[in-house]
Order: structure tokens, then sequence, then C-alpha cells
């Protein structure tokens, strides 16, 4: 269903808002998606997975939640553990997804340093592997972590990455420093032998330019909130931050002159009557109220909604808009967001590292 | 389509236990207290197990003292409120408590596997929810009990968490890591020797030497902890318990809630019916106003009075979300049919104290 709309407002925020996405960012193979729970995180990988890979190039999306997300988004059986070829970008690029079974990577690490015979399948059927991780939480990190780097650092026999860049669908932001950092807590630990240079190499891969964490957040209190404090966590931490890709934006349907006034509560009603007149529209006083109070919450949405994003923008990271989506995101949905990323500059350098 | 009345259900004398579950962020928490409230206006004393609440919601039902025990709210109406937040640490502790000597219990407090478990374990939230449930219930101190359950990434977590939490606890795993080597373990052999010196170097030898300590101090009491979250899931299974299932009008969500829907069929666990949370019903005061109509009036005045056409704008998009919602709704009833449905509208802002409770329509 389309509904005809005047033209959007003007944000009122924008003088103050920087474009969104950074020279570092498009220099970057290893991209982090996170945010707060349910903002939209899967939805932006995938997104953001669809426009790097514009102009022939091979993205891999990697999924760490064992959620089969992924798969959900793009009517998909539930992957394998294995790097499966899941969507085409417009011109011919290519996107992979990785959903990341921890207890096969678990098996496939210890595989690489001991030879385990045929433990591992024994070992996975007493949930050995649930066991440990319980026990050390930061162990399943370490290796989905691990495993993201040599996907990252994968060559092919020219030497050149076999991707041009990774997506991660990253934990949300209340895990999201604890996860990254926890090979550098890791390295600590293990004093010697393959898990510590292991470690090591993960810890400098996620602080080097090649990393960029992205956080999706909506503009609503909680989220906002939440966003602001993990990016001082990663900067503190001196994780590169790349941009805020703020979701599920409310599309501003009042012109903007009257946008303040009408988020007061003094929208001109007596107006709106003569003008549904005008419009050959025969509304009743109830109606003409509700379309006033509708009006009214708009308003009162879209004002709260540039505050927020002028909250954001102190942290003076770039900034990325997608609208909400009144149909939910299928997968053309899908497309569509990744274009709007692609025409608010989101890419890939030419040159490859 | 079947029509839920939550309100006539938590009135219903019948009704002693209601549970609200679903995946994240739906409004499971704030469904459940604006049914106690709704149950303390109808007269019944009735008693909310919140878990996690939003901090502003929590501060206006008195929930900031964690005692672990239920408060009364001040509330105007003829029945009772009273609320608690679960403490899960604390509903673990008064169960080690409740089955072993005072030493004993003292000992498990200060091992340090015991502190990961009790809190950082991912069923340990769910199973102490149900303990706190049957520990309520056994007091017969309430009328009805409502309980919220955890925001879980599944709604689907919280039937399965305490049999994993019992297979974790019973301490086979342990005492693999720990004795290698031994019984059905030695036939894979070497490799496993391996693993489990692999798996040392990473969790550390001062954590397994805990997790052994842990194993010895809790294993007579493993039998009491079993037996009881049985009889807490016997508890669910009863006449006066009632499920609802809440989602928001979302495929993700829906999804989970069918799931869930079939689970607890499947387990004879009494499902009351489905809440659809934060919907946009449109007023019948602009039945009128169709979308032709309103793309037609935007058409006619959009360059002369962009203000009419912004407000008509601002409806067309209630429509056009209003349609997407029926369709969600129309999927849920084919797939459940006779499946009782509530749906709650979207209040204009976040449920933050007992007025905003009452104005959820149940
Ligand atoms: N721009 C958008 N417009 C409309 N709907 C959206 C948009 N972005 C995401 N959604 C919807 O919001 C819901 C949550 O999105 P998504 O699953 O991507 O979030 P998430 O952050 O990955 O969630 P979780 O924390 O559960 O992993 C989904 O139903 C998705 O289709
Ligand atoms: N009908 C409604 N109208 C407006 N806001 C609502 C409505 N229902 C819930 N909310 C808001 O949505 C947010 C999430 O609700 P709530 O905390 O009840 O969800 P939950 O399912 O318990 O979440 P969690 O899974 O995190 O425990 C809260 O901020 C709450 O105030
Ligand atoms: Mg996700
Ligand atoms: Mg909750």
């Amino acid at each position: 269903m389309s509904t005809a709309e005047p033209a959007p407002a003007a944000p009122a925020a924008a003088e103050s808002v920087v474009p969104g996405w950074a020279a570092a960012s498009a220099q970057a193979r290893l991209h982090v998606v996170t945010g707060k729970g349910g903002t939209g995180k899967t939805t932006v990988a995938a997104a953001l997975a669809l426009t790097l890979a514009a102009g022939n190039r091979r993205v891999l999306l990697i999924e760490v939640e064992e959620r089969q997300g992924i798969a959900r988004l793009f009517d998909l059986p539930p992957l394998p553990y294995a790097e499966t070829r899941i969507a085409v970008a417009p011109d011919g690029g290519e996107v992979r997804a990785l959903a990341v079974d921890v207890e096969a990577a678990l098996l496939e690490y210890f595989q690489l340093f001991y030879n385990l015979g045929l433990a591992g399948r024994a070992l996975k059927r007493m949930g050995a592997v649930e066991f440990a991780t319980t026990l050390a939480p930061g162990l399943r990190d370490v290796l989905l972590t691990g495993k993201a780097k040599e996907t990252v650092t994968r060559r092919a026999a020219g030497g050149e990455p076999i991707y041009d860049a990774v997506v991660m669908d990253g934990p949300p932001t209340g895990r999201i420093v604890t996860f990254l950092n926890v090979t550098v807590a890791m390295a600590d630990l293990a004093q010697r032998g393959p898990i510590r240079s292991q470690a090591e190499g993960v810890a400098t891969l996620l602080h080097s330019p090649s990393t960029a964490v992205h956080l999706v957040t909506h503009l609503e209190d909680m989220p906002v909130t939440e966003t602001l404090e993990a990016i001082a966590e990663l900067r503190e931490v001196g994780l590169p931050v790349g941009s805020i890709i703020v979701n599920a934006v409310t599309d501003p349907l009042l012109p903007a002159d009257a946008l303040d006034a009408a988020a007061g509560g003094d929208l001109d009603a007596a107006a709106v009557a003569d003008g549904l007149a005008a419009a050959g529209l025969t509304v009743d006083q109830a109606g003409l109220k509700t379309l006033v109070e509708q009006a009214t919450d708009h308003a009162a949405r879209v004002t709260r909604e540039y505050e927020l994003e002028s909250e954001l923008a102190t942290t003076g990271l770039p900034m990325l808009n997608l609208p909400r989506l009144v149909d939910g995101v299928d997968l053309g949905g899908l497309y569509e967001l990744s274009e709007m990323l692609t025409d608010q500059g989101v890419t890939l350098d030419r040159e490859r590292p | 389509m079947t029509e839920l009345s939550l309100r006539e259900l938590v009135a219903d004398q019948a009704t002693t236990v209601v549970v609200t579950c679903g995946s994240g962020g739906v409004g499971k928490t704030t469904t459940a207290a604006a049914m106690a409230v709704a149950a303390a206006d109808a007269g019944r004393k009735v008693a909310v197990l919140t878990i996690d609440p939003a901090r502003r919601l929590a501060q206006s039902l008195g929930l900031g003292e964690l005692d672990n025990t239920p408060r009364r709210v001040e509330l105007d109406a003829p029945g009772e409120l009273w609320a608690m937040m679960l403490d899960t640490r604390r509903t673990f502790d008064e169960m080690v408590l409740a089955h072993s000597s005072k030493e004993r219990a003292e000992q498990i407090f200060a091992n340090p596997f015991y502190r990961t478990i009790a809190t950082s374990f991912s069923g340990t939230q769910e199973y102490m929810a149900m303990e706190k449930l049957g520990t309520l219930s056994a007091t017969g101190d309430y009328e009805l009990i409502v309980v919220d359950t955890p925001p879980s990434r599944s709604a689907l977590d919280f039937l399965d968490a305490p049999q994993r939490l019992s297979s974790f606890l019973d301490g086979r795993m342990i005492r693999l890591l720990v004795a290698p080597g031994r019984g059905v373990m030695k036939l894979v052999g070497a490799g496993l020797t391996l693993f489990t010196k692999a798996i040392r170097t990473v969790i550390g030898g001062q954590m397994l030497t805990d997790a052994t300590q842990f194993v010895r101090l809790f294993e007579d009491l493993f039998g009491g902890f079993r037996e009881r979250a049985e009889a807490t899931y016997q508890l669910l299974r009863e006449p006066g318990t009632r499920f609802i299932v809440v989602a928001t009008p979302e495929g993700e969500s829906i999804r989970e809630a069918s799931y869930f829907a079939d689970r607890l069929r499947a387990e004879h666990m009494p499902l009351a019916g489905l809440v659809m949370n934060r919907t946009h019903p449109l007023p019948a005061s602009l039945s009128s106003l169709t979308v032709a109509a309103v793309d037609a009036g935007i058409s006619a005045i959009a360059e002369t009075d962009p203000l009419t056409a912004g407000v008509l704008a601002v409806h067309g998009k209630l429509l056009a979300i209003n349609a997407e919602e029926r369709r969600m709704l129309t999927r849920v009833t084919r797939a459940h049919a006779g499946l009782p449905i509530r749906q709650i509208p979207a209040l204009p802002t976040d449920v933050h104290d007992v007025a905003d409770l009452r104005a959820i329509s149940l």
C-alpha cells in the first residue's frame, strides 16, 4: 500500500550531523555490528553486507549468537556451520553467510592444536562444550572472535584475501566490550602456548584500523543511553568505533515549521478543518479531534527523535539513517535498506590492504 | 477470532496462577503488572513476581528494596496488590539453605563455582523464577500469583532451563574433567586427555578445583532440588494455572509465540491465549478516511496546504500500519484456530506507573 506524502520536513538537527561513513570504515575489513536487543542488528548487518558487496566483491556475514537470525531474514533453512552463499549484490557481488556453531568451533579450535581423534564427538554428546563455556564464558567469545579473525585473514593461493570484508552480526551493546576485549583478558590469563599467541593475534586485529564497530540504535531513550555508554566503553579500551546507524527512524510527515507547535499541542485544528474541506473530505468533530491527536503524537515523537539524534551527534561519530519500513523487512526491504546505505556513502575503499 | 479478556481471567476465583511469557521486549512484565493491578481492582489479594522490570516501573511499584519477598503496593482498590522483583542469587541461596545444614550452606556460598552458577548460568534465572513461584504458592497467602518470565532470547528457554541446570549440576562433566580416563570415557582415550588438558588451560586449574569441591558439597542436595523442580512444574499443570503468551505484531515475535503455543499444548500446560501488544487500532470516527480517500485528499492540497496534507499523511501511515497488523493477526488465527486473542493498543508513551497500567486495555 502506498500513501502519497508531502515533501518531508528537513531534519532540525541536520547541521550538527556529520555524514555517515568515515574513510576509516571504508578501509576496515571487519565490521562488527552491535546495538541494544531488538534495534535491528541482524537486519542492519545484512544490509551492510549487501552494500559492501557491491562492485563485484565478496563479503562474509557472520552470526555469533546461534539464533539462525540470518537464515530467517533471508528466508532460508537453518544455515550449516559452513560458509554458504546467500545473496548476490545488484551488480554481481556476493554475500556468504556463516552461522558459527560454538561447539563445532571449539572442537575445530582444539583440533588445531591437539589431535582430538574420536574424542570430539563423544564430548559433544556429553555436553562438554556447554559445560566448558558456562564455566568460562570468555571461552565462547574467544572462539567466536577467533573464527572471525580467521575469516578476515584467510588468503587465496595468490595471496589476496578471500573476503573483501567480513560483517559480524554481533552481541548486544551490554556485552560487546567484554566480547571484543576477551582476547586481551585471555592473553593475560594464559601464560604461554598456542592459546596465548592466538589470543594476541585476535586482540591485535580487533584493536587495529582493520576493524570498525558500528552501533545500531532506535531513537528512543533506552537504546540511545545504551549506545552512548557502549561508545564510551569501546573508546576507553581502544576499540575502533565506526558509524552510528539510526534505525527505524520515523519519517517526518508534517511541515518543519509546524512541528514544534504541533508537538506542543498547539496544532491549528481550525486550519486543518478548512484544509480537509478544501480536499473534499468530510470528517466530523470526533474525527477531526482524532486526526489532530494523531498528528500531535507524531510531532512529539519526531521532535523527540531530533533531540536524541543531537545527543548521539555529540559523540562526533558519523551517522547513518534508515527509515522504519511499514511492512517489516522482507528480502525486498533488505535490498531497499542496503541501497539507502549506499546512497549515504557506505562503501569499501578500492585499495586493498 | 475469539476475544480474550484478561480482566475476567484474573478476576475469576478459579484462576490461581498466571504466567506471562513471550520473546524479549514484547511486554511480558508490563502485562503481568497490569493484570495484577486489575486483579486487585477486582477485589482479590494478588502477588506479582516481576523479573528485571524497567527502572521507572519498578520505582513506582516500590520494588526498589530487594528483600526477595512481596511488598504491599499502596493502591486505591478493593483488593490487595503485593509486588516483588526476583533476586535470582538470593532465591538460589534460600533454596540451598532449605536443603542443607547451615555450615554446609556457608561452604557452598563461599565456593566461587557456585557463584558462577548462581549468577550467570543461562538457565538459572528461569529456574529460580519457578522456584520462587513454588515458594509463594506454598505460603497460601495469595488468591492469585502473577509470574513474569525472564527476557530470554526464546520463549521456550524458560521451559527447558530446569532440565539444563539439572544436567549441569549432576556432576558428570565435572568428574570427567577432573578425573578423565576412568569408566566410559576410557573408550575415547588419548584425544580426551588432550581435550581436558586444553579445557583446563582455558578454564584454569583453580576453577576446576572449585568445581570439584562444589560437586562434593552439592551431592546430597541434588535429589531434593530435582524433586522440588518437578513439584513446581506440576503446579504449572494444575487447573488454576493459566499461561499468557505475549507478542508484538512483528514476524519474529509472532513466530516465537506460535512455537510457544504449540509447545505448551504438547506439555499439557494450560494456555489461556495470546496477547498482541502495541497494536494500532483505527478509531471508528475516521472510518470514512480510507487509503484512497487519504491519497486523493493529499494530492488535492499538497501544494496549497502542507499542514493538512501532513496531518492526512500521518493518518495514512496509521492505516498502513493497521493493515499490516491485521495481516499478521490473520496469520496467527489461521495457524491457531480458536486461540483466544487480546489486542492491547500501543500507549503513546512507555508504561511507568499504576495509572499507566490501568490505562492498558485488558
Ligand atoms: N528499518 C526497519 N523497518 C522495519 N522493521 C525493522 C527495521 N529494522 C528492523 N526491523 C524489524 O525489527 C525486528 C528486530 O530486528 P532485528 O532482528 O534485526 O534486531 P536485532 O537487534 O538483531 O534483534 P536481537 O537483539 O533479537 O538479535 C525484526 O522484526 C525486523 O524485521
Ligand atoms: N501497550 C504498550 N504501550 C506502550 N508501551 C508499552 C506497551 N507495552 C509495553 N510497553 C513498553 O515497552 C517496553 C518493554 O516492555 P516490558 O518491559 O513489559 O517487556 P518485556 O517483555 O518484559 O521485556 P523483557 O523481555 O526485556 O523482560 C517498556 O518500556 C514498556 O513500558
Ligand atoms: Mg539479531
Ligand atoms: Mg520483562
